[in-house]
């Protein structure tokens, strides 16, 4: 118990870091994923070849690879310099964006046939039919789905504790730098990320999926 | 599927997916080509920063790398199976004392993050006096217990996607509770979870990289070695894009296995569907 008193500042600071690299990786994995899902189903061969391509070459590789790549590679290239933080959310982004488009897709699929032929026929082009009657009901159709996405997104930001990111996976390193007890302080970061999930988000995820639910 | 999203596409639409098929292909061969251009501007493609991967001992511990990682995929992979078929059947168990451990046992290690589940075997248990704990260990272990969790779950919700009769006509001819959970749901739900199953599998592959954080000699650990020799001119770019090959290669593989196999199987008995979230 005294650990987590003893170095309140250190859980703060490391949850805080969790956090806006959370909310900001979810934010662009959901933009860009959802871009990808729509990129899949489009008309232009090139657009499905690019986004397949894509999804299957960054879900195939390792996160922490993706991440020693954005800490590690990118300063190499001449590139204007981005801090530890941004390159782990753009790494988060880029790596969450493949599981979010996966998870759209398969939503848009469970869209019954009816719906984007009704579209068709009263002569919405492909931008309208997607944007306007199927991903709205896809969406509802995909909250589990994008919740265990977005869960497991959560978990990956200790990851980025590898890379000179101060969150919550880091803190273990601070302690062991202030001789404080590792187990009792490993155990309380595991506590608060149980709490966070299955207290907090899973939750919320009934809760959207009971309120979005749509009878078919 | 799809396809269902636009018409057959008449004269003005075949223009214009001429049209969206260039700028695409342009905007990637660019974005590729700017990479490239960078890449070759800070002189990662010279020939002093690939040297290092031509010394066969450098390959040769490259090979080991991969061993390693194999090996504690190999072991972590089939460690979670068996504690997933366990946990499973913990689930479905009977008694109350066997089924809510087993619940919670599954809710908790999916909800903390792996890699704090291998701090903690590493950092954690011998500052409490636990001995003997190789980053090996502390990876397979962490890897085991996550995935395990997970596994146990689709196996679960395999065994209950089958229909009721299986389980009756089992009971009916007089096997134990046991039996026909072993010997007639289990490979069922096997054969129809086979496909979740191996892409767990790979997300497995992929896990065992985060021993690189816990100094399991890996081989993103080794990329990253190489990456630091200064006097190569420092080939951490080359070297991480060594190890994204290696990666991208075994998870291929494995990921064509799956695909293999969910087409061996669809095409010669009807496959049960069930919805299983899959977690990284």
């Amino acid at each position: 118990m005294n650990v987590i008193t003893d170095n309140s500042d250190l859980f703060l600071t490391g949850f805080k870091n969790t956090g806006i690299l959370f909310v900001i990786s979810a934010f662009f994995a959901l933009i860009l994923g959802t871009i990808v899902a729509g990129m899949r189903v489009s008309p232009a061969p090139a657009m499905r070849a690019a986004g397949t391509v894509y999804v299957n070459f960054v879900r195939n590789t390792p996160l922490t690879l993706i991440l020693a790549f954005f800490a590690l590679g990118y300063p190499k290239l001449g590139l204007p310099s981005v801090d530890f933080l941004a390159a782990a959310a753009i790494g988060l982004s880029l790596y969450t964006a493949t599981y979010v488009s996966e998870a759209i897709r398969s939503g848009i699929n469970t869209v019954s046939v009816g719906q984007s032929e009704a579209a068709r026929a009263i002569g919405l082009p492909f931008m309208q039919t997607l944007t306007l009657i199927v991903l709205p009901q896809a969406f509802r159709s995909v909250v589990p789905p994008l919740f265990s996405v977005f869960i497991a997104l959560l978990k990956n930001t200790t990851v980025a504790a590898g890379f000179s990111v101060f969150e919550a996976g880091a803190i273990r390193a601070y302690l062991s730098e202030r001789g404080e007890p590792l187990l009792p302080g490993l155990l309380w970061v595991a506590l608060i990320f149980v709490v966070l999930v299955l207290g907090i988000l899973t939750p919320l995820q009934r809760y959207l999926e009971k309120k979005w639910r749509v009878a078919r | 599927m799809s396809a269902v999203l636009f018409d057959v596409p008449g004269p003005k639409a075949r223009t214009r997916n001429v049209y969206l098929n260039v700028v695409t292909v342009a905007i990637v061969v660019g974005a590729i080509a700017f990479i490239m251009f960078r890449f070759y501007e800070s002189g990662q493609f010279t020939a002093k920063k690939w040297e290092i991967f031509t010394f066969p001992r450098v390959q040769e511990t490259f090979l080991k790398a991969i061993g390693a990682t194999l090996s504690a995929f190999a072991v972590a992979a089939v460690g979670s199976i068996v504690l997933g078929v366990l946990l499973a059947f913990g689930r479905l168990a009977d008694t109350k004392w066997v089924r809510v451990p087993c619940y919670w046992f599954t809710e908790l290690f999916r909800a903390v993050p792996l890699l704090i589940l291998m701090m903690i075997m590493y950092y954690g248990l011998p500052s409490a006096g636990v001995k003997g704990i190789t980053p090996f260990i502390a990876v397979v272990v962490g890897l085991i217990l996550y995935n395990g969790s997970v596994l146990a779950e689709v196996f679960r919700a395999g065994i209950e996607s089958l229909p009721k009769g299986q389980r009756e006509a089992g009971l009916a001819i007089g096997m134990s509770k046991g039996q026909v959970l072993r010997s007639i749901l289990l490979p069922q739900a096997v054969r129809s979870m086979l496909p979740v199953i191996i892409a767990q599998l790979v997300v497995i592959m992929k896990d065992t990289a985060l021993g690189f954080l816990i100094t399991y000699d890996e081989i993103l650990k080794y990329a990253n070695f190489l990456g630091s020799q200064g006097q190569y001119g420092s080939p951490v770019v080359p070297a991480l894009m060594v190890a994204a090959v290696i990666y991208v290669g075994l998870c291929l593989v494995l990921s064509g296995v799956a695909k293999f196999t969910e087409y061996k199987m669809s095409s010669r008995v009807k496959v049960i569907k069930a919805k299983v979230g899959l977690t990284s």
